[in-house]
């Protein structure tokens, strides 16, 4: 089992080399998706180094929590992630995107330990995720399942089908997470399609709803403490973040949604992360 | 010989701008990847006929139906997984069925997608809109096909289906010439064989038959760039002659163009038949060329092919 007796300064740092990974490793493959990867990073060192109960040597136990990356295209956080976590060498991160390698564009079940399911067609994850919150009910298991989607993600229509059966089922194990940072490939989400008042939608739907800082490390702790001690219903962290976090030229701009650093940009990146 | 490389999502954006100027009844759709799929350029012209769904493919197709029932010509554009498969079902009752007035033009089909992976390449798009009554299925072979399809189809009254690469790829065709749907044309003539490609296989098609030439094998090679209706006359005067065929596409040889020109000798010419094409199989991340390699799409597995076909042309008549 991971040891889950990290500070909460030790998993921001924690958090700060995901990042890194994450620019390393984009950049290497030359694609990718850098700007939803870095909004994610705080909440995946929360989850992987403190709230989830798992365990890399042994990663198909029956009672670990699940965790399904629903906006697939941020596979590079959860690579690093599993990676940082000891579920495959470091080394690895550096073959991303490349013709041979574990690491697909997007994530693949079976490929990596610690892929719970494959994703990268957007909107599907919490379907998943609610059927593994199902099945653990069946069983009388007491292990969570998390599922991080985007919010642009949230347009999709399937979500809001998932969002009404886990509220039928009380699937009070299940917890997801919005990556509120308001932009998508086409600009702000408010523009393209706009899902404010958020919040409002999900409690309509029936949900517990807390809405975070998603960078501020013991909010993302608490919340999650919050979450697993509910009682009849899912709850959803709505985390408000800044997509390309930590990197200053990539904060906020959508240009970086799927495209990777330069060899330039990304010396430039590592520097400010290495600052932090 | 081929031409410069050009992609085809640059020429369908092109099209889509010069039909934003001469016809007012053109809408076009995205579904948050306007600037891949080049309908951007639409959007720049008439942005008040520019509609925005979100990441929402099922409804896009929805909203398609309702806007073709009131009259407009619609475009409706995504990934090419997304096109077809997210929406599959909304596309056969809300289009195909009422035969309503949509064109659903897909970029980034195929293996060529590259190191996004396996979800993101679409190699059963063709297969799911050939099977639906009512639809038009077209694969231009460049980027020039694709403009003058482009505006083929907006002059065509139905439901169709188009798909399109992500990557430039070398051109083939004159770039002026009109966009016949239906209708195949014969990029070279030749006895031994007759070579059926779509998309960017007939480059790789043509190539194959200029090295096969160089060893005497003088094979004919066809653009089948509408797969449905598929030009039945072209193949049945061409494998006539030749007694044998290969196709080629970036897509599974099961409901593709291999399936569509099976399904039509196994009826009318039984004759030997060798499909390039991927096997069953989903793809994986990489470079495209190198994983054409991996998955037999080059110019020489076509190559191979075509004599695959000569030796049980001559295994028959022996
Ligand atoms: C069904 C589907 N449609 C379109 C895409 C292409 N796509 C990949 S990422 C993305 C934008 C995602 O935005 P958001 O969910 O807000 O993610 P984030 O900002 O966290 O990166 C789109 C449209 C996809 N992967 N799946
Ligand atoms: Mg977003």
């Amino acid at each position: 089992m991971v040891a889950m007796e990290y500070t909460i300064q030790e998993l921001e740092k924690k958090a700060n080399a995901l990042r890194l990974d994450v620019i390393e490793a984009t950049t290497a493959a030359g694609s990718g998706h850098p700007g939803g990867s870095l909004s994610s990073a705080d909440l995946l060192a929360a989850l992987y180094f403190k709230v989830m109960r798992h365990d890399p040597e042994d990663p198909e136990r029956e009672d670990r929590d699940r965790f399904i990356l629903s906006k697939g295209h941020a596979a590079p956080i959860l690579y690093s992630a599993l990676a940082e976590s000891g579920y495959f060498p470091k080394e690895e991160l550096a073959t991303l995107r490349k013709m041979g390698s574990r690491l697909q564009g997007h994530p693949v079940k079976g490929k990596v330990p610690g892929i719970e399911m494959s994703t990268g067609s957007l909107g599907q994850g919490l379907s998943m995720a609610c059927g593994m919150a199902l099945a653990g009910k069946l069983d009388k298991k007491d292990h969570k399942i998390y599922c991080l989607l985007g919010d642009g993600e949230l347009q999709s229509g399937q979500n809001w089908e998932a969002a009404m059966l886990a509220r039928h089922y009380h699937l009070n194990n299940l917890i997801a997470f919005v990556d509120r940072n308001r932009l998508q490939i086409t600009g702000c989400t408010e523009d393209a399609m706009s899902l404010d008042p958020l919040p409002e939608k999900w409690r309509a739907f029936g949900w517990n709803v807390i809405i975070i800082n998603g960078h501020s490390m013991i909010q993302i702790v608490e919340a999650c403490a919050k979450a697993k001690e509910a009682e009849t219903n899912p709850t959803v962290i709505i985390m408000n973040t800044v997509k390309g976090k930590g990197v200053s030229f990539m904060e906020n701009n959508c240009d970086f949604h799927g495209k990777a650093c330069k060899a330039g940009e990304k010396d430039q990146a590592v520097t400010e992360l290495c600052r932090i | 010989m081929t031409g410069k490389k050009l992609a085809q999502r640059n020429y369908y954006g092109k099209a889509l701008a010069d039909l934003a100027a001469k016809d007012p009844n053109v809408v076009v759709m995205d579904a948050d990847l306007a600037d891949s799929t080049k309908t951007t350029e639409f959007k720049k012209i008439a942005p008040e006929r520019f509609i925005e769904v979100g990441i929402a493919e099922q409804n896009m197709i929805g909203v398609a139906s309702g806007l073709a029932a009131s009259g407009k010509i619609v475009f409706a554009s995504t990934f090419a997984v997304f096109a077809t498969g997210r929406c599959w079902e909304q596309i056969r009752l809300a289009v195909a069925y009422p035969k309503l007035n949509v064109k659903i033009v897909a970029t980034h089909c195929g293996i060529s997608v590259g190191e996004d992976g396996a979800s993101h390449q679409a190699l059963e798009d063709i297969a799911l809109m050939r099977a639906l009554p009512n639809m038009t299925v077209i694969s231009p072979a460049d980027a020039y096909e694709a403009y003058a399809a482009t505006i083929a189809i907006a002059e065509f009254d139905g439901p169709v289906y188009m798909r399109m690469g992500r990557s430039e790829f070398p051109t083939i065709t004159k770039e002026d010439a009109e966009f016949k749907i239906g209708r195949a044309s014969i990029l070279k003539e030749g006895d031994d064989a007759t070579l059926i490609g779509t998309g960017q296989m007939v480059a790789l098609c043509k190539e194959a038959a200029d090295a096969l030439l160089e060893e005497g094998i003088d094979v004919e090679v066809v653009n089948m760039s509408t797969i449905k209706p598929l030009d039945r006359e072209t193949l049945k005067a061409s494998i006539r002659k030749t007694g044998c065929a290969v196709t080629a596409e970036e897509h599974s040889i099961i409901g593709g163009l291999g399936a569509a020109v099976a399904e039509f000798l196994s009826q009318e010419m039984p004759a030997p038949l060798e499909m390039i094409g991927t096997k069953d199989t989903f793809g994986e991340s990489g470079a495209p060329d190198k994983l054409f390699e991996k998955y037999g799409l080059t110019s020489n597995d076509i190559a191979d092919a075509v004599k695959r076909s000569l030796d049980r042309k001559k295994e028959m008549k022996g």
